[in-house]
């Protein structure tokens, strides 16, 4: 068979079969991603795209497809498949489509290996764009996130269609997407879809939608246990050997619907900075100690840094206008982050955790803060002290005798608060934290003050 | 040689017709594109690149690929936007409710050169007729019915379509530098489709044409 082929043109056809292999993976598994898909035209041609097609190359893809190749070309009795299955986040998992590229006997000797077998290869794979766009996988893929995911799995051999359905109904159809005659067989690209979609019907997917970042927390942590030997294309695991396919290792990889590399931020509960200005609001009405108002009280757990984080935070008025650089990352989270106290370098200048001489009257901040205060004027750097004349928006002097003006005032310069006037250094986290159950008792017995409180606001 | 002729026929809302016709048409320039031929010494040429778009359609449950090209878009999108302004036409003059039918045609011909004082000859070698019938629907539930029904319609005719180009039949052989504007469309810049030109036709329930239907309005208006 192979006698009337020229070494030269044995030698393209084989490096043309094995490009085609390695550019149908990619374009399969591509579609699949979940995203759209687009490559640019170029007028001047470049070496590296196969087939005149722009076809970017994902490396893990290439991998993996040379990986289950192992050095043999797709030929008669020899097959490359592309498995394409769906797992659920319950661990639920459903052969979707096998994509088969085959070679039969069939050879075509009159054809010209550089020339019209290279243009139909060329010609298949945009067939194969087309096609992967139709079958019934492709809108799965596109909806793929928190619910499910789309897996596939590259092998090599023989063709395995058990897992798209059995028994006596036809559960999966095929779609032939070409065929190309080779010098030494026909070159044929199919593939069965799964028809009976049953299983995803009945399962419920009423989830929330995922919130960004969630999807590679996932991956990378694994929730989908029990994969096996399927493998998220974040890490590589070493792939399990099955027996039946000689030489050849088996191994399935997730397509994520996006690459993106940069950690995910942790999803917790900002401290509670809001509530804890209320409950200071509050004591201060109420005239009572209002040292618990540096604790969360909210109730949810609270990580000791956050415990920190609420301490060493400034007391500012509300509708203070302030430039919005914020050291803690905490309160970066936060949603009124502008009513948030301001942390500074931490524990350099902090005057709670190294408190002024005088810390009623005079302190390094009121300065800071007065001239903050003002509704008019910006306050270009925190060291910087400018006296401006405090005229708040919307009021009128002298008119009442607690006039905005002078509510601003008060209420930006309070005393200190009591417990933050003993040397906090000396206290141990572990005692704070030992103290809190108690401070929560505490709230719990004024839960109506607070109801009350929070319900004259509304 | 003989100009293979292939018919698809597709049956959708008015909104619908231009991205039906679009993804039909970009399928089938698709597979007839190829990068821009730039030719060294000796009678040979290398070939650029085509790169490929998803495209998700607003109106119908399907999407499609299509050739990275703007300017083609652009021309594919003028001829198949003149053929939906037809369409409605068509139904605004026969009212609201009357089903309307077009076809509109792509075929791919090649050039020949005549001597003077005749033109070059224009000889199709593969002609795509689409079909297109226009359904007036009544309500919303309908509406989105007919959005996933037309769009397993229309990846049944991409199936069709990519079953009928890889039959591989005739193709017009590649051509020297001076014969390349005879066999390809040479005037866009990153792609290069066979030459092919875009008709259309309209025709209301009954068959009859467009033109003898407003021939038929007139008179009777007139004999008023």
């Amino acid at each position: 068979m192979d006698s009337d082929l020229s070494p030269q043109d044995k030698k393209d056809l084989d490096k043309f079969i094995k490009f085609f292999a390695l550019k149908t993976v990619q374009v399969i598994v591509q579609a699949r991603l979940g995203e759209k898909i687009c490559t640019r035209s170029s007028s001047s041609p470049t070496g590296s795209d196969w087939f005149n097609l722009a076809i970017k190359d994902i490396p893990e893809v290439t991998h993996e497809a040379k990986k289950a190749l192992a050095g043999q070309l797709p030929g008669i009795g020899r097959s490359m498949c592309v498995e394409i299955s769906l797992k659920t986040s319950e661990g639920d998992s459903m052969e979707l489509e096998t994509w088969c590229l085959e070679m039969n006997e069939k050879c075509d000797k009159d054809i010209k290996v550089s020339y019209t077998v290279y243009n139909r290869l060329s010609l298949l794979l945009k067939s194969l764009l087309a096609i992967t766009r139709v079958t019934p996988a492709y809108k799965l893929s596109r909806k793929q996130g928190h619910d499910y995911v789309i897996l596939y799995r590259i092998y090599f051999g023989e063709v395995q269609l058990t897992g798209l359905g059995e028994g006596n109904h036809a559960r999966f159809q095929t779609v032939r997407v070409g065929v190309v005659g080779t010098p030494v067989g026909t070159i044929t690209l199919s593939c069965a879809y799964r028809t009976n979609l049953a299983f995803m019907s009945t399962r419920q997917f009423e989830r929330t939608a995922p919130i960004m970042g969630i999807i590679i927390d996932h991956f990378v942590e694994r929730p989908f246990g029990n994969m096996g030997h399927m493998h998220p294309c974040n890490y590589r695991a070493p792939a399990e050997e099955e027996g039946g396919y000689t030489g050849v290792e088996d191994s399935q990889e997730v397509c994520t619907t996006s690459f993106s590399t940069s950690p995910p931020s942790q999803v917790r509960t900002p401290p509670n900075l809001v509530f804890n200005f209320y409950i200071r609001l509050l004591k201060k009405r109420n005239g009572e100690d209002a040292e618990a108002s540096s604790r969360s009280t909210d109730g949810k757990s609270v990580s000791p840094r956050d415990v920190m984080e609420t301490t060493f935070t400034r007391k500012v008025g509300a509708f203070v206008n302030k430039p919005g650089t914020q050291v803690t990352t905490a309160s970066l989270d936060l949603p009124f982050a502008a009513f948030a106290p301001r942390a500074y370098d931490i524990e350099e200048n902090d005057p709670m955790v190294q408190p002024p001489e005088s810390p009623a009257t005079s302190s390094p901040l009121q300065g800071s803060l007065h001239s903050q205060g003002s509704g008019e004027s910006g306050v270009p750097a925190q060291d910087d002290f400018v006296m401006v004349d405090f005229k708040p928006a919307f009021s009128k002097d002298d008119l009442l005798p607690m006039d905005l003006g002078t509510f601003y005032r008060e209420f930006q310069n309070p005393p200190q608060l009591a417990s933050l006037t003993i040397d906090v250094s000396s206290q141990s986290m572990a005692e704070d934290l030992d103290s809190l159950p108690e401070k929560l008792a505490v709230y719990e017995k004024n839960i109506d003050e607070f109801d009350a409180f929070v319900d004259t606001l509304q | 040689m003989n100009c293979r002729s292939e018919v698809l026929e597709v049956s959708v809302e008015g909104r619908q017709v231009d991205e039906a016709m679009l993804a039909l048409v970009h399928t089938i320039l698709l597979h007839r594109s190829t990068g821009k031929f730039h030719y060294k010494k000796e009678g040979t040429y290398s070939i650029g690149t085509v790169g490929t778009q998803d495209i998700d359609c607003d109106f119908i449950d399907f999407s499609f690929v299509r050739v990275s090209s703007d300017e083609l878009d652009r021309v594919i999108r003028k001829a198949v936007g003149e053929f939906k302004d037809l369409c409605c036409a068509l139904q605004d003059a026969m009212g609201n409710g009357t089903d309307g039918m077009g076809q509109i045609s792509l075929e791919f011909y090649q050039k020949k050169k005549s001597r003077w004082p005749f033109s070059d000859e224009c000889i199709p070698w593969e002609v795509w007729s689409i079909k297109v019938n226009v359904v007036n629907l009544a309500n919303e539930q309908e509406r989105q019915i007919c959005r996933e029904k037309v769009g397993e319609k229309l990846g049944e005719k991409v199936i069709n379509i990519v079953e009928v180009i890889n039959r591989h039949e005739y193709l017009p052989k590649m051509p020297t530098q001076s014969e390349v504007d005879n066999v390809f469309d040479t005037s866009l810049k990153d792609v290069q489709p066979y030459l092919y030109k875009i008709t259309f036709q309209i025709t209301d329930t009954l068959g009859t044409s467009v033109s003898t239907t407003m021939r038929r309005l007139i008179k009777d208006t007139l004999a008023l």
